[in-house]
This record gives structure tokens, sequence and C-alpha cells, in this order.
């Protein structure tokens, strides 16, 4: 009796097992690249916006739900509230529910590769470039920028501007630093920065990769007094909110290695026929508005005496 | 050699590494939530007080502790500025299998307690009849269960083994240091990487699959003794 029931357990596992095996099998095979395509359905979207608009204040008299936009974004944008600032207005703008997954980019990208959002908001220029490249999304449009710093305790290192002192002392006194080491947007941009500087952190035996999202990398920095590459809206965030207050301080900000561009992308209608492309391009066009710019420019100051991110939709950032 | 192998086949995200953590603390924290277990299993059997019914309530709940819980709570103690800080748990396998230990415990001491309520009174009558001691009478209670002792360590290796949120939380998934099996699938799938993370997991089953064996292999013994 006993064997039967583990036999039924061992085959309902493996059936599942099989099961998501072909799922992952199938949709690798599907990557035909339809750069071709993309162009078109950036002029048909361009035509939806339209329609759209014309739509839009029609059923926000009504005050009518349109229906729900699904959005991948990275940790950084949900952390820091802006997200939950925004969506309510986007709702009452375009009678769009915004629901988002925050995951890190590399995350954020692939579930628009499968088609699973219908929009992403990440931040990683060249990683957004191959996506729309490769076919899965329409076009990229620049949003705002953040910018990252530098936080640990104040000894050793002094605040400065200067990225390369900071990461050649660290890596010459060999101090405690912090990784996200998870391939997020943040990861790849702190990789990059030590490859800039010709620095390998990896020599360093207090180099450590916590694998997780920006709020755990801070806090476990924050445990070990060890050094960490943040982005400011997490880390203002954290330091006012957490429970145990984060007892870092800022060591290095300002440098032009330390800014961080946001770009919104729709993800392809013509590969992915089920996305609601109309809803991800309401948001994109809403994103972009003066009016929402504006908004993203004063997110903040009011609660952390700094603004959080500075938009530039518009610009070729 | 195995090493290399292994790191080739994944993303650098330390899966060899991770494997030996993922042993080192599944193993450590079965084998003290086992003694651990089955001490407090049978003290429940055998003695009577007041709030017992109580106490086993609650026992019943923590089988199913929803082990992020325990690893808020065991991170809110041993963090640098929680009460065991000095200590310097947190980040580390130690913490991890404290955490571990608090989810598995409770699940071990349920099913002794619930199978001795079957077998020790009938086994004590008749060690009572033979003359036998304390230490004898417990000893040949744990030798009629060791069938039900074997299932319920298993069970809380199985738990062990296939936890993420409490060493996610207590560990912080440090590469080379901290990452689990468990940890490193999550690190994977964060990162768009489903293939490898599904190979892992299946990597992960293969081993319980033959660490089964191998107990089986080592119990296989006394079976014969019995009727099957």
């Amino acid at each position: 009796m006993k064997k039967r029931v583990l036999g039924i357990l061992l085959g309902t596992v493996l059936a599942f097992g099989m099961l998501s095996g072909c799922g992952g099998s199938n949709e690798t095979e599907e990557q035909p690249a339809a750069e071709e395509t993309a162009e078109e359905a950036t002029e048909e979207a361009a035509d939806t916006e339209e329609a759209e608009d014309t739509q839009q204040t029609e059923t926000t008299e009504e005050g009518e739900e349109k229906g729900q936009l699904m959005m991948a974004t990275t940790t950084s944008t949900a952390d820091t509230g802006l997200l939950d600032y925004l969506a309510p207005i986007f709702l009452e703008d375009t009678g769009y529910e915004l629901l988002w997954d925050a995951v890190g980019t590399g995350e954020a990208l692939k579930m628009g590769e499968n088609g699973d959002v219908d929009v992403v908001l990440v931040h990683a220029k060249a990683s957004e470039e191959e996506f729309v490249a490769n076919g899965y999304g329409v076009e990229r449009f620049p949003v705002m920028y953040n910018d990252f710093i530098v936080v640990g305790p104040s000894e050793p290192i002094a605040a400065t501007e200067d990225i390369q002192a900071v990461f050649s002392q660290i890596l010459e006194e060999q101090l405690p630093f912090v990784s996200r080491g998870d391939d997020s947007g943040t990861d790849k941009k702190e990789k990059q920065i030590w490859e800039a500087l010709s620095l390998d952190p990896t020599g360093n035996p207090n180099y450590l990769e916590s694998g997780q999202g920006m709020g755990a990398t801070l806090t476990m920095s924050d445990e070990k007094q060890a050094y960490c590459l943040t982005d400011r809206g997490t880390y203002l965030k954290m330091k006012k909110d957490a429970d145990v207050a984060l007892n870092l301080d800022i060591v290095c900000e300002g440098d032009s290695n330390l800014l961080n561009q946001y770009g919104v992308i729709a993800v392809n209608p013509e590969k992915y026929p089920e996305v609601d492309n109309e809803a991800a391009n309401a948001f994109i066009e809403w994103i972009c508005s003066d009016e929402i710019q504006k908004l993203i420019g004063e997110y903040g100051v009011e609660e952390y005496g700094e603004a959080l991110f500075v938009p530039n939709a518009g610009t070729d950032a | 050699m195995l090493k290399t192998i292994i790191n080739e086949i994944f993303s650098d995200v330390g899966v060899y590494d991770a494997i030996r953590v993922t042993f080192q603390m599944a193993l450590t924290s079965t084998f003290i939530s086992t003694v651990l277990g089955i001490i407090s299993g049978l003290a429940l059997e055998r003695f009577s007080f007041p709030g017992k019914r109580l106490v086993i309530r609650i026992n019943r709940t923590l089988m199913g502790v929803p082990p992020v819980v325990v690893g808020l709570i065991v991170y809110m103690l041993t963090m640098r500025r929680g009460p065991l800080g000095s200590l310097e748990l947190l980040f580390t396998v130690k913490g991890m299998i404290l955490a571990q230990t608090i989810i598995i415990t409770p699940i071990i001491c349920g099913m002794v307690y619930t199978y001795g309520n079957k077998t020790a009174p009938e086994v004590r009558t008749f060690a009572k009849t033979m003359g036998a001691g304390r230490l004898q009478t417990n000893l040949l209670i744990l030798k009629e269960m060791k069938h039900e002792i074997y299932f319920a360590i298993v069970s809380g290796f199985g738990r062990s083994i296939s936890e993420v949120g409490a060493v996610m939380l207590v560990g912080g998934n440090i590469k080379g240091h901290t990452r689990t099996m468990t940890t490193a699938i999550s690190l994977l799938k964060s990162q768009g990487i489903f293939t490898e993370g599904l190979t892992l997991g299946v990597l992960l089953l293969i081993m319980a699959f033959l660490l089964q064996c191998l107990a089986d292999f080592f119990r296989k013994e006394s079976k014969e003794y019995e009727n099957y």
C-alpha cells in the first residue's frame, strides 16, 4: 500500500517535470527575429495610441475600468514607492489598472521575451536595445534616470566624488563589499564600473554576492558594515522607513559612471498577439507626457528631501 | 574535478558550493532535530501534566509553521542589534541550521509522539513484566518504532532540503558561503535562467533519492527480521 502511494506520488512529480520541461524547450525554440515587423508595429501602435486618446476621455468621464496592464519592472521602481504613487493616477487618467511584478532587469526582460507581460520598465540600455532588436519589444523610450551611490561605513573611506578612488581603496584594503550578484540592472552597472576602472573585485576575499534584491542587499551590508553600490531611491527609502535604521553613509556620489537610465518598452504584439498593446501604448504615452514627467521629478522631494528620479523622456538617453 | 564539471554546466552562481552547503546544512539540522524531536516526543507521550493538550496542539500547529516566519524571527534574533547579535550567526551556515532546527524539530516530535501513543503503552507493560529498567524500556520503545522514526527523519530531512524561505532570510544567499541549492534555484529564476534552475531542481531530487537508497541499504539488515 505504502509503495503504491509512493509510486503515484513519484509519477505525478515526473509528469510535472516532463510537462514543464517541454514547455521550456518550446519557448526557447520560438526565436525568429522580427526586426522588420517591429517598425510596422510601431506605426500601428502610433495609430492605436491616437484612437486610445479619444477613448480615454470617454471612459474616464464614465469612470469605467478598461482592464489591466501587466508590467514587468525592476525592484527599484517598486521599492521606492514610485509605482504605488503613479498607479492610481494612471487608473484615473486612462482607465487601466496597473499591475506589476518587480524583479531584476534580467528577469523582467525575460518575462517580456516570454510574452507574460504587456510592457517592461527597466534600466539596462544595452539589454533593452537587444530586446527590441530581437523583435520582442516594439520600441524603447527613455523615461527617467536616477543615480547610483556607494554607501557604507564612513571609516575608512571618506566621502568623495571619485568612484575610482573608492573602488580602488576597497580592493586594496580588502574592505567588505556586498554585491547584488543577481544579474539585475544594478548588478550589471556595478560590474561595468569595476570593468571600466580595470579592477577585478573577485580578488577581494571580502567581496560577497548576495543574489538578492536591493533592499535585502542593503540590510546585509548594514549587518556586515560593508560597502555596497545602490540606487539612491532605495537607499533613501530604506534609511527612512526600515524598522532598524540603516547605519550606512553615502561615501561616493556624483561620478558620471553612476548614472542610471530607465527605459520603457511595449512587448511586441506581432510576436505575442495576446498582449494588451493598446494598454501598453497608453502607458508609454502617459508616462512620457509632460504632466507625469513633472510628477516623477517631484516624487520624493517632500518625503525624503530630494527627488528620487530625474525625468528625461523625449531625450535620446 | 567534480567541481569544475558542475561549474561548467551551470551559470556562474556557485552551484558546487551550493550543493555542499545544502547537504552540510540539511544533514546537521536533521541530526539535531532528530535527537531533540525523539526526546521531546517520547517525553510528551510518557508524562501527563496540566496543559498537555494545549502543548500538543501547539506542536501540531508548529509542524506546519511557515519557514519564512521562522526565518524572520531568527533574523531578528541574530542581527547585529538583536539579542543574539554578539554570536554572529546571521549570514552563516550555523544560523541557517538554527532556523531549520526550529522548523524540523516539531515535525519529528509530533510524529514520534503520535506513533509513540500507539506503540509505547503496550511495550511499557511488556517491559515492566520482564523487569526492564527505564533506559532499557525506552530503547525497546525506540526499537519497536524504528520504521516510524525513520519515516519521521525522512520527512524532516525532506523539509530541510527543500526549504527556501528561512535559509534565504537567515543565510542571505551569499555565493560560496550560504547559498543553497534552493536559493540558487530562486536566484537562477530571478535571472530568467529557467532551464538551469529546473536542472538543479532535478539534481536535488536525484541526490535526495540516492540518499534514500543509502538509508535503505543500512536498514536492510534489520529488515530481515520483519515480515513484510
